[in-house]
């Protein structure tokens, strides 16, 4: 239905527009009236009070309309007083499914019935009314602003403004995805304190979520909770896996970022540069298939060899492949800092008899070192916030250590594991992700302010 | 002195030395990163390819056992041979294969060389050809995932019976096939068509290539005009006051977000405050769409900065209002660098998966998804999906599903850099 009426919505205004191109057009050639602006300014304007409007109240419409369509169709049930508001939705969903002709009930047929009933009815009259109403509104603005064309009126004034508020409306997506984020994240988690008391999550060295899901969400032990939102071994997994990776990244990245903007020449750059960036466009599922089938069994097997027990979700194994996926971002944003670095230091330091080599640590990276830190904290963001890999080749259960061969899991890898799938809401544990979540987001927005600081600080060094 | 002039070109010596040195860790770390890229593309190609074709046995149906005179086939409808019971006539066909074998064991394991659906082949075979049956037909028969794979050599066959899924006996079956001619690859067409399936030689990546369509197809309708919308704001229109440095510093850090915070935000709002339907490409467009905005805002307003002010000022200077210089002359020589941006957040959108696992669309679909509002898989969360089974048939298949994801990907990018080529203006 959606889908038919926009499209009417749409052609509508396309034809609105001609009518008002047209109609300004004759007023000005028949009654020589001084219009304002050009005559497709009018036609803009009849075509945006044909469509604007029209489809604000049919998002309006859409809505509400599954609310009123509910109260309705239960208004005997709510009558009744006897039902709790879930019992009553799951009932609205069962007449639903009756309606659309799967049985589901043996007794309350009446009642049952009458709903059924009236859901048919209303579903029917309210897409009747939502076509009348919008179709017909769109049509009266039409009629309405054709008739309000005259020299007084400047559309170009009033187009302008309606784009202007339209784009700026735009750019406050932006700030309502922030909010909007904050919002779902904060909202779930002081939920989740208020049950879990936040110095458990904090410091509590225990996280068994899947305890206290086997038990009736109305009865839960309040100790067991604490005992079971411990999160101090994800944070520990997920510095684990984060540090093997820089461990990995930064000499690896630095070095190349050195290579290619020192020694490499522009040729091999001009082939290098990219094909190393690819890895940062790879999809991160596409490194958690390797790391999880190629890497982590190569890990395994090498340790075997060297007598050690290797886990086959090692945190090496992670670690590592997400070390390689982070190489890019390094090189490539150390490899602009470094070349910012001015010409004149390299030449000071060439004129004194140093070997590039001396010129590169002993000049260029200090000078270039708060950029290149920066650098290393969004890297560093990257791999806490990374989560495919993680939940591909980590391991999944919780477990304070600090051996690289063992099993580590981390933040990301437990809020997927809680809500892949069905989740029940109001439990503790679906909200334990949502704490998990506003943990993450509070760290990596700090390292990427702190980034952007350090960054901030060496451009005004040398401008 | 000579001691002097001996210790000066020792210490040159090893200021060269370690230059040299540095120079080979320098080029070491480069190869190492390239090597990776070579590993992981050759890694993923030598064990995707061979999903792209399927090992088929050829089998002689005597259609005659079905019925009296194969000429009424034409006179039946789709839905008559619908309802033909057809599976005890699809099995003796099959044991046709073998007509010395009389236990009813051996007789199953001969069946299970082939996919569970051998009736329903048979039947679309019917259906196709009807007008022209003869009396028996061969008709290719897609083999089991098991057969398929010890046919590729990507199965052990040395390993102990018991913890092989293929017996001994189903070797022996297949050995012979093998002799005889009748075991042959095709193009696996089935793979690029079919949705998901339990069974690893009936699973085809269509139902997610179709929801990864989808979903970009939201993110380019929402994600485009309310990108570029708001870059104009930004760039042209936006006042230097506080609320435009916050629109900024927003748009800056939104795009260091993980993107599993934005499944959250998709499953918090979108999904449990909006109530829109779980696990369809609506849902997954709008999520990711949120999530490639500010790549696209940026590039754009970086385009839109590359126009010189001349333009601006000669469009102001004939009359035009300021709204006008914009759209009718900035805004088109800024375009191309918009389209490479949006191309480029339509690329990282297409590649997502965290996000997508949040709100759902993780479900096990089997159809093809008609509309947006279907539930669907895309593709990154199907070698997700698949990655997680255990049967060996999925390896190649996760292996294929990213080579075609990758296929993607590279023709995003390339259409991004030959509209930058073609259409960027120097200035």
């Amino acid at each position: 239905m959606g889908f038919i009426l926009i499209s009417l919505i749409i052609l509508i205004g396309i034809a609105s527009y001609f009518l008002g191109n047209l109609r300004a057009k004759n007023l000005r050639t028949s009654n020589q009236k001084n219009l304002k602006s050009l005559s497709h300014y009018y036609g803009y304007y009849v075509a945006l009070w044909a469509v604007v409007p029209a489809l604000l109240i049919l998002l309006m419409i859409t809505s509400f309309k599954s609310f009123f369509i509910e109260q309705y169709v239960l208004s005997d049930f709510i009558a009744l007083g006897s039902y709790t508001e879930t019992e009553l939705s799951l009932l609205f969903t069962q007449i639903e499914n009756t309606a659309l002709g799967i049985k589901l009930f043996d007794e309350n047929t009446i009642l049952i019935n009458g709903a059924v009933n009236k859901l048919n009815y209303i579903n029917k009259t309210s897409e009747n009314l939502t076509y009348v109403t919008v179709l017909g509104l769109s049509g009266l603005l039409v009629l309405y602003s054709l008739f309000n064309i005259n020299n007084k009126l400047n559309s170009r004034k009033i187009v302008e403004k309606f784009l202007l508020v339209l784009y700026f409306t735009c750019s406050l997506v932006a700030i309502m995805t922030t909010v909007g984020i904050i919002f779902s994240l904060l909202y779930e988690t002081l939920r989740f304190f208020s049950q879990v008391p936040i110095t458990d999550f904090l410091f509590g060295l225990n996280w068994s979520p899947q305890r206290v899901f086997v038990r009736e969400a109305g009865d839960l032990d309040t100790r067991d909770l604490a005992n079971a939102f411990g999160a101090v071994p994800l944070f520990a997994g997920t510095f684990l896996i984060a540090l093997i990776a820089m461990c990995v990244s930064v000499p690896v990245g630095l070095l190349t970022a050195i290579y290619m903007s020192e020694y490499a020449s522009p040729k091999v750059r001009d082939w290098a540069k990219p094909i190393i960036e690819i890895l940062a466009g790879i999809p991160t599922v596409v490194y958690g298939f390797f790391a999880a089938l190629t890497v982590a069994p190569l890990v395994r097997d090498i340790g075997q060899g060297a007598g050690l027990t290797v886990s086959s979700e090692s945190a090496l194994a992670a670690g590592f492949v997400m070390g390689i996926m982070i190489i890019p971002f390094i090189s490539s944003l150390s490899d602009d800092v470094i070349k910012s670095v001015p010409q004149s230091l390299r030449e000071g330091s060439y004129a004194m008899g140093a070997t590039k080599r001396e010129t590169i640590v002993k000049v260029l990276l200090p000078a270039a070192l708060p950029g290149i830190v920066g650098s290393f904290l969004l890297a560093v963001s990257r791999a806490i916030g990374e989560t495919m890999i993680v939940v591909m080749a980590a391991g999944l259960n919780a477990k304070l250590t600090a051996n690289p061969l063992d099993a580590a899991t981390t933040i990301t890898t437990q809020i997927v594991v809680i809500l892949i799938g069905d989740q029940e809401f109001d439990s503790p544990k679906t909200q334990s992700a949502f704490a998990l979540g506003l943990t993450l987001f509070v760290v990596t927005l700090a390292l990427n302010f702190i980034a952007l600081q350090v960054v901030k600080k060496y451009t005004e060094r040398y401008d | 002195m000579t001691d002097r002039i001996e210790q000066r070109i020792n210490s040159l010596n090893k200021r060269l030395n370690s230059e040299k040195r540095f120079r080979i860790y320098c080029i070491g770390a480069m190869s190492f990163a390239l090597a990776w890229v070579l590993i992981l593309f050759l890694n993923i190609f030598s064990s995707g390819y061979s999903a792209f074709y399927r090992t088929v046995i050829q089998v002689d149906v005597p259609f005659l056992n079905l019925i009296e005179d194969t000429t009424q086939f034409s006179e039946m409808s789709s839905e008559d041979i619908n309802n033909l019971s057809m599976y005890s006539f699809s099995k003796k066909a099959i044991y046709g294969l073998f007509p010395d074998i009389e236990e009813k064991k051996d007789k199953k394991m001969l069946i299970r060389l082939f996919s569970i659906e051998f009736e329903q082949e048979i039947r679309e075979f019917l259906k196709s050809n009807k007008s022209n049956i003869d009396e028996t037909e061969t008709i290719y028969l897609t083999a089991s995932d098991d057969v398929d794979q010890v046919n590729k050599g990507n199965y052990p066959r040395d390993l102990d019976e018991d913890k092989r899924r293929i017996k001994d006996i189903q070797l022996l079956f297949f050995d012979d096939l093998v002799d005889r001619g009748l075991v042959s690859y095709e193009f696996n067409l089935p793979f690029l068509m079919r949705g998901d399936s339990r069974e690893p030689e009936l699973a085809g990546v269509g139902g997610s290539i179709v929801g990864s369509l989808f979903t970009i197809l939201v993110v380019l309708i929402l994600s485009f005009p309310i990108g570029i919308f708001a870059a104009i704001y930004l760039e042209e229109f936006a006042p230097k006051n506080r609320v435009t440095d916050f629109i900024e510093i927003n748009i800056n850090n939104l795009a260091a977000v993980p993107s599993i915070v934005f499944g959250l935000l998709g499953l918090g709002i979108i999904l449990n405050t909006f109530g829109l339907p779980r696990s369809t490409p609506l849902v997954g467009g709008i999520v990711l769409s949120l999530m490639t905005l500010p790549t696209i805002i940026i590039a754009t307003r970086a385009s839109l900065r590359a126009v010189p002010p001349s333009i601006r000022e000669g469009a102001l200077a004939v009359g035009a209002t300021k709204m006008q210089a914009v759209m009718h002359h900035v805004v088109p020589v800024a375009m191309p660098g918009a389209l490479t941006g949006t191309i480029i957040g339509l690329a990282q959108a297409l590649g997502e998966t965290a996000p997508l696992l949040l709100i759902g669309m993780v479900a096990f679909v089997v159809d093809v998804p008609q509309t947006p509002l279907d539930a669907s898989a895309s593709l990154p969360v199907q070698v997700y999906l698949w990655s997680e089974s255990a049967e060996r048939g999925y390896v190649e298949k996760t292996s294929a599903t990213i080579m075609m994801l990758l296929g993607f990907l590279i023709l995003m990018n390339l259409a991004a850099v030959l509209i930058r080529r073609k259409f960027e203006t120097k200035w």
